[in-house]
């Protein structure tokens, strides 16, 4: 029984009965792999480490809404991604406010789909010599919703159902984020995953 | 087949493809869409393993302090929400005995001659909670005495069937929850104490596994044992009884 007393359910059962300590437990065991998410969406250790600490702010507040038959991990990095969607919505419509040319809308066709200008040319990018740096430019060029969708089908491995219903998207939507975020990436890293072969 | 274009290549790699099969067998037949195939893959491989900083050793602390700064003291996640989300079952039980619990108050609690027809008086509310937590906290303790007296299973020594109790346990726990709550904000303390004692048990049999070793169960029944959990929960019961039995229009308004 004692594994039952640590698992998440009860840890959650404990913080609704006004242990609110015991939402310490939840953040330290889920609060690394949350930051990895967080990082691979947004590319940078501050907002990954602020969009971690927004998951958690905002897990706590619903966390009557958590069935304890489900799996709170999963439960939680929903809500991390959609925080880290939030954030990246609101930094590229900033973003736009300062440069108004620049494409916001997730499902309008990204840069790369209209003008090859506006992506690093692949000679730039193989002259770097650096593929990981080519990597973070790739991944900075897709929309927020499709970088979501990669990392939560490609990297994590979630159903494109599971990817759906966490981001508010239709099916059709989604494997199409999917499908776009391959695309992109695939015009401007291929030519440096050819040379490093 | 065709050549599969760029989208459906690009879904197939990553195991989302309609008619799979389809291109599977086109690709056992042509190198160019092997190759293209293999192309895409690499590029997600490499996408894959961009690179993610470690988090130094202090991070889980340091991220607790940020978390623990931004939550409200003294939280409660009480109100509709809470009924809402009630199991349908759970929460058509509680409506059908609040309604009962209601005409009953009603048709038999005395009323003075010329009372106005007042739709639902305090006091009829709270004879209604009372009702419902009676009710709640029998059945709670149905679960108990199955628990103290569960054997294991005929075939095995070793394990024990909890299934039952699971499921019963599932059903009372958002009730438990709300009934918690609503007693706190009243301030009727021996109610919310007990409540609160039983709430992390049922959270434990919801989410256990319908088998569990039997060394698990003792360890259980002694938990149980050792705080008296059964016997709280017949002594508030009958309490709550009594209080249910007592005149609607007499009874002082401070408990539930």
């Amino acid at each position: 029984m004692t594994r039952m007393v640590d698992s998440d359910a009860a840890q959650v059962a404990l913080v609704v009965g006004g242990d609110r300590d015991a939402f310490r437990v939840l953040v330290e065991r889920h609060s690394r792999r949350l930051f990895r998410l967080a990082y691979r969406m947004t590319g940078n250790e501050q907002d990954a480490e602020e969009i971690v600490q927004d998951a958690f702010v905002r897990a706590y507040r619903k966390l009557d809404r958590f069935e304890s038959r489900s799996n709170f991990g999963t439960w939680l990095y929903r809500i991390c991604a959609n925080c880290a969607l939030d954030r990246m919505r609101k930094q590229r419509s900033e973003e736009n406010r300062r440069e108004p040319g620049r494409d916001v809308e997730d499902e309008r066709p990204g840069p790369l789909d209209t003008a090859a200008s506006d992506a690093p040319a692949p000679d730039r990018l193989a002259m770097s010599g650096e593929l990981g740096e080519g990597v973070r430019t790739a991944m900075d060029s897709l929309s927020a919703t499709e970088r979501a969708a990669f990392v939560m089908r490609h990297v994590d491995g979630f159903s494109i159902e599971e990817i759906a219903r966490s981001l508010g998207l239709n099916i059709g939507a989604t494997k199409n984020s999917v499908f776009r975020a391959v695309q992109k990436l695939r015009r401007q890293l291929e030519p440096l995953v050819s040379e490093a072969r | 087949m065709n050549h599969p274009d760029e989208q459906r290549l690009i879904e197939f790699a990553g195991g989302d493809a309609p008619g799979a099969r389809e291109v599977e067998s086109h690709l056992a037949e042509c190198a160019a869409c092997r190759e293209r195939l293999d192309a895409v893959k690499r590029v997600v491989a490499a996408a894959c393993a961009m690179e993610v900083p470690e988090p130094d050793a202090g991070y889980e602390a340091r991220m607790w302090q940020r978390v623990s700064t931004s939550l409200e003291p003294g939280r409660s996640w009480s109100g509709w929400r809470e009924w809402i989300s009630m199991p349908r079952l759970a929460f058509a039980g509680a409506i059908g005995v609040l309604v009962i619990a209601a005409f009953l108050a009603g048709r038999y609690s005395p009323r003075p001659a010329n009372a106005p027809m007042a739709a639902v008086t305090p006091q009829v509310k709270e004879r209604i909670l009372l009702v419902a937590v009676g009710d709640h906290l029998d059945r709670a303790q149905s679960i108990l005495i199955e628990i103290s007296n569960a054997e294991p299973g005929a075939g095995s020594t070793k394990t024990v069937n909890i299934s039952r109790e699971q499921k019963r346990a599932e059903d009372l726990l958002e009730a438990n929850r709300l009934y918690r709550q609503t007693a706190q904000r009243t301030g009727d303390a021996p109610v919310a104490d007990l409540l609160g004692e039983l709430e992390p048990l049922l959270v434990e049999l919801a989410n256990s596994p319908s088998e569990i070793p039997a060394s698990d169960m003792a360890a259980l029944r002694k938990r149980i044992e050792a705080r008296g959990l059964l016997l709280k929960v017949r002594v508030v019961s009958s309490n709550v009884h009594e209080q249910e039995r007592a005149p609607v229009n007499t009874k002082p308004g401070n408990s539930l």
